[in-house]
């Protein structure tokens, strides 16, 4: 019923939109509530599943409203200091309330709580886009001049500002929120949009360089990540020091329970992950009960959403429309990657809601936003161009590119 | 900048990879090594979320699964747990299992894959499926007999069927409540630990899992030893044995418990179990006859199985000559689980063929079918049957007019012997009554029971602990009740 109000909204409003792009993000919304809605079942004094219903409801909703009121995606362009201010207030504003398990990233507003980073992330990408849609060509030009001429000379102080000022802001919300996850979302999605805009991978390397530079020493310093980097290294200390499994082995067990075509649905017992088993380890369950051909189709439905993203980036014209629907497709990219090689210890485990699938209002609300701007970026796009002649429009611009690359 | 979003995309699809290859290490490499992991308790979800199957004894189950609705759902019932604990063990979800709970185990548990309708698919699936039964070869109202009979005092019950090895009961006293232990609670933890500081050792099951100083119903074994060696060929004919009698090669001079068993024939000295006589025959037949005597009734047999594994019965092969004798007369490091002496009365009553004694009849599926069946067990003969037809000859009498009339059944013929085991630092503990025996009814073509009864510290008030008063009213009662339930109904 909702996805038939929503698809209703985008063919009034946004006919030549990606089809692709409302289906797969309903389909992953619905999936979610299921595997909820299982979990519940073994926690009968829990009941998320209805909470989590009304928080898709309310994404749904925003997404409409975006996508029937946002008629033309540049607008945005012009609120992106706004954006960046309030995206900060945003990341500042849980400070002011208590850690929850270690991690300083809730505030709770009439009995739900809210993760306003979640927010935060579209308002940091639409600055982004913006911010260096104007500052482009300046970029790479000083980028080009100081570091192609002399390598070791570091950009002047004027272009660095905004690279260090991400990059404190990066580690700012890693210590004060000790929130891992946020800050290398954010840190990854900069990183990304620099190398987009810029083409310059002298960037990439400073932001690399100070990305590890931050990590090793948060990492060392700080007992809450530093104890995570250890549990990844070592899943299994905690059994053999004879303290019981912790969350990630027993996510680990839950993966390895599903096998490859899994236990069925509502047959595993994934509920044994306990705290966050219906946020941050519901993967565990559709690994689990889906087994490993489930968790490939939702990987690979994540992975569609995300092409599909940077299709329409391609298929524009303007630079801050290419850039937006980059940003939005990597913050979904890189969102899935961290929080799904955390649990399957891939990398270290950061607290993260999986798009759509998890329990976490904050996060599906966004993530319908996210949605929603993607469809107003390729209806643009393809309306515009019409579908096949996209890769030409982008002729032009990657003959310049090429140009320089080949001047350099 | 077309290249640089390609460059990205290429990147994602970097990360995306990545996830799918560590997603399959996790779910396909790993997951065995994972599912594995004592930590991850699936494995014991699973063994739980189904009823177990039953031990069945005379075709009625005396176990049963209760459904608690926790995490671990079914917990193991027992009707009358104490009685069968010997037999069943307890199947606990903190400490594990024991006995048939434990070799039955796959069965019970639906992991054999024999339980599966087509069984190499099963072998390969590894699933589960509903547990099978356990149909054993028990007699309930023998087991019943011996338990009452036994009445708690410390002691143990072993009887079989001679002409097959089934074994027909199996009792230790004192016993426990097996369910104590079935669940997970901290009640369950406090039942263990009270078990296992109680002084009278309840868990320990003495019918198969202790052995005892056989005493003189050891001298059955001496006795077929020596007439298969030839050292006595008549059971009329008068030995020379002196009384008392000096060990060989010692000052030390044994002596009987009763009179007159100075150069007594073999069948008197069977009769009053007369030591010197015995000691004496022991010494004549040598150590290497008697081994494989003893042996061949399945002494010094680290691998008994029933299908648990069965206590070492001892004779010591390295001894002199007068331990030797004292060997004989069922002392020294001469040692016997009731188990074994009842396969010792059995062999005399089997025409001197000793069947390997098991209890699992057979093992079914739930919805009824045969998974495996017991078979012919292996035999072995322990003496000619020449000499265990004399020898049976010779226990009628004990049972007749000897020491162990308390036996006597009407209808039936019984044989049998008794004994009165010293044991302790200078014998200074309560000896242990001792009676092995076997029966056959007037109308039964061959011996139907045999049975080994040990009491531990039977009435201290009596003064005497003797085979005859203690042991062998305990023994008529399983005789009786078997040649009672007789033809036994075969499933």
């Amino acid at each position: 019923m909702l996805a038939l109000v929503a698809h209703l909204a985008v063919r009034l409003r946004a006919p030549a939109a990606d089809p692709l792009l409302l289906p797969i993000g309903v389909l992953l919304n619905g999936l979610g509530l299921v595997l909820i809605y299982r979990l519940d079942l073994e926690t009968p004094g829990d009941a998320a599943a209805p909470t989590q219903l009304v928080w898709s409801t309310l994404g749904v909703a925003l997404f409409i409203v975006v996508v029937l009121l946002l008629r033309d995606h540049r607008v945005l362009q012009r609120y992106a200091y706004v954006c960046v201010v309030a995206a900060l207030a945003l990341l500042t504003l849980p400070i002011l309330f208590p850690s929850v398990n270690g991690a300083r990233i809730w505030i709770r507003v009439a009995g739900f709580s809210i993760q306003p980073g979640e927010f935060a992330k579209v308002l940091l990408a639409v600055f982004f886009a913006a911010y260096l849609a104007a500052n482009r060509s300046a970029l790479a030009y000083t980028g080009r001049r100081v570091l192609g001429v002399e390598r070791l000379q570091l950009p002047t102080g004027r272009v660095l500002g905004p690279i260090v000022a991400i990059w404190l802001i990066s580690v700012g919300v890693l210590v004060l929120e000790r929130d891992l996850g946020t800050s290398l979302l954010f840190f990854g999605l900069f990183v990304v949009l620099l190398y987009v805009a810029t083409g310059r991978t002298g960037w990439i390397a400073v932001g690399l360089l100070l990305a590890a530079v931050g990590a090793v020493a948060v990492g060392l310093l700080e007992p809450h990540v530093h104890g995570r980097v250890e549990d990844w290294r070592h899943p299994f200390a905690s059994i053999e020091a004879g303290e019981g499994p912790n969350q990630l082995s027993q996510s680990l067990f839950a993966f390895a329970a599903g096998g490859t075509f899994g236990t069925g649905l509502g047959l595993g017992h994934s509920i044994l992950i306990g705290f966050a088993a219906k946020s941050d380890f519901i993967l565990a369950t559709a690994g689990e009960e889906l087994g490993l051909a489930g968790l490939s189709a939702v990987f690979l439905l994540y992975g569609l959403l995300v092409e599909r993203g940077y299709r329409t980036g391609l298929a524009l014209r303007d630079p801050f429309g290419r850039l937006l629907a980059v940003g939005l497709a990597s913050i979904v990219a890189l969102q899935v990657f961290v929080i799904a090689g955390g649990v399957t210890g891939l990398i270290p485990l950061t607290g993260m809601a999986m798009p759509f699938l998890a329990q976490g209002g904050s996060s599906v609300v966004t993530n319908w936003a996210i949605v929603a701007l993607l469809i107003r970026l390729s209806d643009r796009a393809r309306s515009r161009l019409g579908v096949p002649r996209a890769e030409e429009a982008a002729t032009p611009e990657t003959g310049r590119h090429e140009h320089a690359g080949a001047a350099r | 900048m077309t290249r640089h979003i390609r460059h990205a995309a290429f990147f994602c699809a970097l990360l995306l990879a990545a996830l799918l290859v560590n997603a399959a290490r996790v779910q396909v490499v790993e997951a065995p090594a994972y599912g594995d992991n004592i930590a991850n308790r699936r494995t014991t979800i699973a063994r739980y979320g189904q009823p177990r199957g039953d031990i069945l004894v005379d075709g009625a189950p005396v176990t049963g699964s209760k459904d608690t609705g926790e995490h671990l759902r079914y917990e193991r019932t027992y009707t009358n747990g104490p009685m069968y604990a010997p037999v069943t063990g307890y199947a606990s979800q903190v400490y594990g299992t024991t006995l048939l709970e434990h070799t039955e185990d796959g069965v019970l548990a639906g992991t054999d894959p024999l339980l599966s309708p087509f069984p190499l698919w099963g072998a390969a699936a590894r699933g589960r499926y509903p547990g099978g039964d356990v149909v054993t070869t028990l007699r309930a109202a023998a087991q019943e007999a011996a338990y009452e009979g036994l009445a708690g005092r410390k002691g143990a019950v072993a009887a079989v069927e001679p002409s097959t090895g089934r074994i027909l009961a199996l009792v230790s006293a004192p016993s426990y409540d097996p369910s104590v232990l079935s669940g997970n609670g901290s009640s369950v933890a406090r039942s263990w630990s009270t078990l296992n500081r109680d002084p009278d050792k309840p868990m320990l099951n003495r019918a198969v899992r202790k052995t005892y100083p056989p005493g003189s119903t050891f001298k059955v074994v001496t006795a077929a030893a020596a007439l298969d060696a030839g050292v006595v060929e008549d059971l009329d004919v008068r030995t020379r044995t002196p009384d008392p009698y000096t060990l060989p090669g010692t000052r030390t001079k044994l002596t009987n418990a009763s009179d007159g068993c100075k150069d007594v024939p073999l069948r008197k000295a069977f009769e009053w179990s007369c030591n010197t006589v015995f000691a004496k025959l022991g010494v004549e037949v040598g150590v290497e006859r008697m081994a494989a005597t003893a042996g061949a009734f399945g002494f010094n047999d680290p691998d008994l199985k029933i299908p648990y594994s069965v206590a070492r019965s001892t004779f010591d092969t390295r001894v002199d000559r007068a331990q030797l004798a004292l060997s004989a007369i069922g002392q020294y490091n001469t040692r016997a689980t009731p188990l074994q002496m009842a396969m010792v009365a059995a062999a005399v009553a089997n025409g001197g063929q000793v069947r390997s004694p098991y209890l699992v009849e057979r093992t079914v599926r739930a919805g009824g079918g045969t998974v495996a069946a017991a078979g012919s067990r292996p035999m072995r003969q322990a003496m000619r049957p020449s000499t265990a037809a004399q020898l049976r000859e010779l226990m009628v009498d004990v049972v007749r007019e000897g020491t162990g009339t308390n036996a006597w059944i009407p209808g039936a013929t019984v044989g049998g012997k008794t004994g009165t085991a010293q044991h302790g630092l200078g014998n200074s503990g309560t000896p242990y009554a001792w009676f092995v025996s076997w029966a056959q009814g007037d109308h039964d073509v061959e011996p139907k029971v045999a049975v080994a009864v040990v009491v531990e510290d039977a009435d201290a008030d009596r003064g005497e602990i003797s085979g005859g008063g203690d042991a062998a009213p305990i023994a008529r009662a399983v005789m009786e009740a078997v040649l009672k339930s007789s033809p036994e109904p075969r499933r």
